[in-house]
């Protein structure tokens, strides 16, 4: 069963690194363990997030394109 | 490698002060950053005044050859035309390089491309360090009042002893 997001973010429309900036600035709203959904229109968001998250240790949990040129991804908060 | 407190680091010199030069320092420190990385900028020559509180970069077609020169209003089709204007042309027309300037400026912004200004922002934020060279000030002239106040300003050696301890460096 998917993870329940707990944070919602907007990154659709912007361009890189803004997707990226954004997700380290609201995992810092999280608390450890809880979940963050970000939706995004950037086409590089896909290696550039699992490079984020191997880098910062997150644990991406879903990475996926959706209809309409988006793509949506899961990151859990890990520390 | 990664430092003491298990960070990587990066190490950049800004040494171009256009607006297209400006980009990559930038979107690479606050993307760095993001990352979690321990990033410095050290803002030397025609980089320096990318530290000042307002920011005027412009970008010029001269000397840029390869520049894409595209509209970013009208049809589509129109904007994927890549004008043929010649060099004779960019470098002497008067007000040639404001144009180009804005056009960019316009692109950027219509694509979702962030401001420099934005990005600058960024990179405060998440505690970039940003480092203006003394040398530099004194031979253009500037004074430390003119830049961000969350600049430093120091020489090269501040910066050597900083890039010694990096994972990447980099020369822009």
């Amino acid at each position: 069963m998917e993870a329940k997001a707990d944070k919602m973010l907007d990154c659709t429309g912007l361009l890189c690194p803004m997707p990226v900036v954004k997700t380290k600035k609201a995992m810092n709203d999280l608390e450890v363990g809880q979940v963050l959904e970000m939706i995004a229109t950037d086409p590089g968001s896909i290696p550039d997030m699992e490079a984020w998250a191997k880098q910062t240790q997150h644990e991406l949990l879903v990475a996926e394109e959706l209809d309409g040129g988006k793509f949506r991804f899961l990151i859990r908060k890990t520390h | 490698m990664a430092q003491e407190n298990g960070k990587r680091r990066l190490a950049m010199i800004a040494s171009k002060g256009t607006l297209d030069w400006a980009y990559p320092p930038f979107i690479l420190g606050s993307a760095a950053a993001s990352m979690d990385w321990e990033v410095a900028i050290f803002f030397t020559f025609y980089g320096l005044p990318l530290l000042r509180k307002k920011l005027d970069a412009a970008v010029s077609p001269v000397g840029n050859p390869a520049m894409p020169m595209k509209m970013p209003f009208g049809p589509k089709a129109f904007q994927k035309i890549n004008w043929p204007i010649p060099n004779l042309l960019t470098s002497n027309l008067p007000g040639f390089e404001s144009v180009a300037t804005s056009l960019m400026k316009q692109t950027f912004k219509n694509k979702g491309v962030p401001s420099i200004e934005q990005l600058r922002e960024a990179c405060v934020d998440l505690e970039v360090r940003m480092i203006g060279c003394q040398m530099t000030m004194d031979v253009f002239g500037f004074t430390k009042e003119e830049f961000i106040d969350e600049c430093e300003i120091g020489g090269a050696a501040t910066f050597l002893e900083y890039a010694a301890d990096a994972d990447v460096t980099l020369f822009i």
